[in-house]
């Protein structure tokens, strides 16, 4: 049990010596602590892991937590396969960034703060996915939400990145606004936090409605959808999504570890958790599947234009997620899970190694001004390659087959299926684009940054080339583990290991239907591919044209849709307009009437008061007496 | 037989004793016996307790009581020497620190 | 009056007396010496009272150590003087009135108590027949064990204090 105990712990005890000595007496050295921490918990995951796959289940209650009458919660871990896997990937992807940051941080001024801060965002995810009842989640959920603004922030002289961390907190509460209410509801409807009694007692209340503003609605449906709004707000998905690209204020690894591990697939593992309540309403996992198909293809749009490379980055991840979600929606959770787990590799891989680029352009991030890197920076270039490959499903990549398998099962899931394998495959197409687009904007043709950098431009050390390269291999072939069954039997591993806890995707199609989508996919990966070698390497002044002949598209997509000011002038504005007015009023007068006040009242009431400490210990004693005098006498005569 | 009131009794009577001299009292060391006098009275009651009701645990808590007490005084006593060091008086009603 | 109530009786009486004595010295030093002989009266009370091992320590800790400790800090501070001054507090009659509403109060609950819980099951004779040093000792450092250690680190503390607090002050 401390095996199981100590996974999240390692990390934890890192963030508390790293951020009580480090400024002291560690500050370089942090690395010393953090990363033997995270392998610690990268390994006992493993061990964990074989536990698992062995056949056994663990779920023990460890702590106490809070005991209220009816109410009872306790720290407790379950895990079972689904968070097996989790914890493989956030283990894992965390170590190599750990490794990673030991280089592209270095001779940073908060060096110790930063392995802190990432210790215990690897500890609060490692709780998110471990708990097993749903306030020890939402702990983690929080936690997750806080220390993805400390990073984020982490160069917090820096306006942009300060707000951009505000930005990331703020929206996030949106979601978990909606999380906490979905919490407080499952609490009430089943008297109990724990995973398995209220997954047990679902399908019971299935149909039951709640009458909510003169409504009635659906009580399970409600619950998933309150619950959905905290992974909208997490997992950036539309509305919310909006964070996310800001977040690329922060250092890289950080970006790596958000997207990759520890924050945006909290909202995926947690639907897939919550799949019990999920498949008892149909409204809610169809609104699951849309916002996924929607996201998919509108933050790929978007990622069209950038110019940023962390931002294109960052809107691929957006649109991998509604993926995700989109899998989730059609009850393909273990498709949705697998493409997470190969997504992690490819996604930490593309991060960590346009961090190594920035990192050779001495932060340069705008595409406009590289190219011509392939020469520099060869290792760099070929890991690039092979994670492009896999994001955009170039077949016997791991991409290909998560991607393939989310698409198929959407393909099977009725006519609402149907029209999001449509979008799927659209996004695919667009992913595909923007994907060469940056390598060839970034790595290929001339360089066409200043003269200084071009003399400065080389390889990155070891130390961030070997986790790329290691990232690579589980770009390639992480997605191994679910070759489809038509091409092997038992070939989809993953699907079958996750089987007992999510289910196996309903639903059959002929082998006709199946190469068709997979035909489709490949078609789609190739064309974008040419597209953009045509743009971006032959005729590279098409872009330019397209774009002018485009200008109100190419506008609205560079501004992404203008949803950051529709926000501004919708939200944010009035919001702090009316703050302002608070401020005026409210504040002054009675806040701070009531803050005042109240000392006042007790200043004036002990100076009274104070007549009576004589300082004399036998009045002390008297008065002592004569309070026990009392007590007694009520006792005697009243009883 | 002696009833178990008679022990109560007498237990009660030597504590209101103490409370007096605590009370009362003008040197500290005195008050501090006075403590002492009340502490025993109540051990009194619990072994009175304890033999009544055929249970051991008055006499462990007289035992605890007696421990606590030992090392009550030990400080006491060190308070008492190092506050004399300071201010060479003893007397209750000239010792007015805690004065608000 | 049976024997036993006699006995009790003759407790009873020279305890008030002694306590009495011992609260109304003007010299500390005879005040402590009034205290010996009443400690030893309610040792005498515990023999009484089938509590052999706590009339021993009765005897060991308080007579043979605080008070002790008393002597030697009444012998410590110069307090020659202090027997020249009044002795009682010049409000000292509000303490005697509390003091004796105290013990009325007492007495009439002592009245009203009726609930008796369960006996237990030592007895006399079960005492008797282990031995009351073993009874304790087994009760003590079985049930007992961790408050038994807490007390150990009380001390301890206990004298790493009054060391700490009693000793010159190093410059």
């Amino acid at each position: 049990m401390l095996k199981y105990t100590l996974i999240p712990l390692l990390p934890f005890l890192s963030f508390l010596i790293n951020i009580l000595f480090g400024r002291n007496f560690i500050k370089d050295r942090a690395h010393w602590i953090a990363v033997p921490a995270v392998v610690g918990s990268f390994l006992l995951a493993v061990s964990a892991f074989l536990d698992v796959a062995g056949g056994r289940d663990i779920n023990v209650n460890i702590y106490s937590w809070i005991v209220s009458g009816s109410f009872n919660v306790s720290v407790g871990f379950l895990i079972d396969r689904l968070s097996a896997i989790m914890l493989i990937v956030v283990t894992s992807i965390s170590t190599l960034i750990f490794i990673y940051s030991i280089g592209y941080m270095h001779g940073d001024g908060g060096y110790y703060r930063f392995f802190a801060y990432l210790s215990l965002f690897v500890f609060s995810m490692l709780i998110l996915v471990m708990a097993n009842n749903f306030l020890l989640m939402y702990f983690g959920w929080e936690a997750v939400g806080l220390c993805s603004y400390f990073l984020i922030g982490y160069w917090f002289h820096k306006k942009s990145a300060a707000d951009a961390g505000k930005k990331a907190f703020i929206v996030n509460r949106f979601g978990d606004f909606g999380f906490g209410l979905g919490v407080i509801l499952i609490f009430l409807t089943f008297g109990s936090m724990d995973y398995m009694q209220v997954f047990g007692e679902a399908g019971g209340i299935a149909g039951q409605t709640i009458n909510l503003l003169g409504y009635d609605v659906n009580l399970i449906t409600l619950i998933c959808l309150l619950l959905f709004c905290g992974a909208v707000g997490k997992s950036a998905q539309v509305p919310l999504h909006v964070w996310l690209p800001d977040a690329m204020e922060g250092p890289t690894p950080v970006s790596a570890l958000i997207h990759a591990a520890t924050m945006v697939t909290a909202g995926v593992f947690m639907v897939a958790r919550c799949n019990p309540l999920f498949n008892l309403s149909e409204v809610a996992m169809n609104t699951v599947a849309i916002v996924g198909g929607v996201t998919a293809i509108f933050a790929a749009t978007i990622a069209l234009v950038q110019t940023d490379i962390k931002r294109v980055i960052a809107y691929s991840t957006v649109s991998q997620l509604g993926y995700m979600f989109l899998a989730l929606g059609v009850g393909a959770y273990s498709a949705a899970i697998f493409h997470l787990y190969t997504h992690a590799y490819f996604k930490a891989l593309l991060f960590l190694g346009s961090g190594s680029v920035i990192h050779a352009l001495h932060d340069e991030q705008n595409m406009q001004k590289m190219g011509g890197l392939k020469k520099y920076m060869p290792v760099t270039y070929w890991v690039f390659i092979l994670a492009t490959l896999s994001i955009t499903g170039i077949p016997f990549f791991s991409g290909f087959f998560s991607k393939d398998e989310i698409l198929w099962r959407a393909y099977l899931a009725g006519d609402l299926g149907k029209f999001l394998w449509f979008l799927g495959t659209l996004a695919a197409l667009l992913t595909a684009f923007y994907s060469w687009r940056l390598i060839y904007l970034t790595f290929h043709g001339k360089f066409r940054g200043t003269h200084e950098q071009e003399e400065h431009l080389h390889e990155s050390p070891p130390v961030i080339t070997v986790p790329l390269m290691l990232l690579a291999v589980g770009a390639v072939a992480a997605g191994w583990v679910g070759i489809p069954p038509i091409f092997a039997e038992h070939g989809d591993k993953i699907g079958e290991f996750l089987a007992p806890v999510l289910g196996y995707p309903e639903g059959e199609g002929t082998h006709a239907q199946e190469y068709f989508v997979m035909g489709a996919s490949i078609f789609v990966a190739v064309a974008g591919w040419i597209i953009a070698y045509t743009m971006y390497l032959k005729k590279t002044e098409l872009p330019q044209k397209l774009g002018a002949a485009f200008q109100p598209v190419y506008k609205l997509l560079f501004n992404k849709y203008y949803i950051d000011e529709l926000y501004s002038k919708t939200i944010v504005q009035p919001t702090l307009k009316a703050s302002d007015k608070i401020i005026l009023g409210f504040d002054t007068y009675i806040i701070e009437g009531i803050v005042n006040g109240i000392p006042n009242l007790i200043g004036a009431f002990s100076r009274k008061l104070r007549k009576i400490q004589t300082g004399l210990l036998s009045d002390y004693g008297l008065i002592m007496a004569i309070g026990a005098l009392s007590i007694i006498g009520v006792w005697i005569f009243l009883r | 037989m002696v009833p178990l009131s008679w022990y109560i009794i007498l237990s009660a009577v030597v504590f209101s004793i103490g409370v007096i001299g605590f009370l009362t009292r003008r040197n500290l060391i005195m008050t501090f016996m006075s403590i002492e006098l009340m502490l025993n009275s109540v051990n009194i009651s619990f072994v009175a307790f304890s033999h009544y009701l055929q249970s051991m645990r008055g006499q462990i808590i007289v035992f605890f009581v007696i421990a606590v007490a030992a090392a009550e005084t030990a400080i006491g006593l060190a308070i008492i020497i190092a506050y004399y060091k300071n201010n060479p008086t003893i007397k209750v009603d000239e010792i007015n620190l805690l004065k608000g | 009056m049976t024997a036993p109530q006699l006995f009790f009786a003759y407790f009873a009486v020279m305890i008030t007396v002694l306590s009495l004595l011992m609260i109304t010295r003007r010299n500390p030093v005879h005040g402590v010496l009034w205290m010996l002989v009443l400690f030893v009266h309610i040792a005498g009370l515990y023999i009484f009272l089938n509590a052999e091992f706590l009339a021993a320590i009765q005897i060991i800790v308080y007579a043979g150590a605080i008070l002790v400790l008393f002597l030697f800090v009444i012998m410590l501070l110069n307090l020659k003087k202090e027997e020249t001054v009044k002795k009682f507090q010049k409000h000292w009659l509000v303490g005697v009135g509390t003091g004796i509403i105290f013990a009325v109060f007492s007495v009439s609950i002592v009245r009203k108590i009726e609930v008796f819980p369960q006996l237990g099951k030592y007895t006399i004779e079960a005492v008797k027949a282990e031995g009351n040093i073993m009874t304790v000792g087994k009760v003590l450092y079985t049930k007992y064990l961790l408050p038994f250690e807490i007390a150990s680190v009380i001390l301890l503390v206990a004298i790493i204090g009054a060391v700490v607090l009693a000793k010159k002050r190093i410059e």
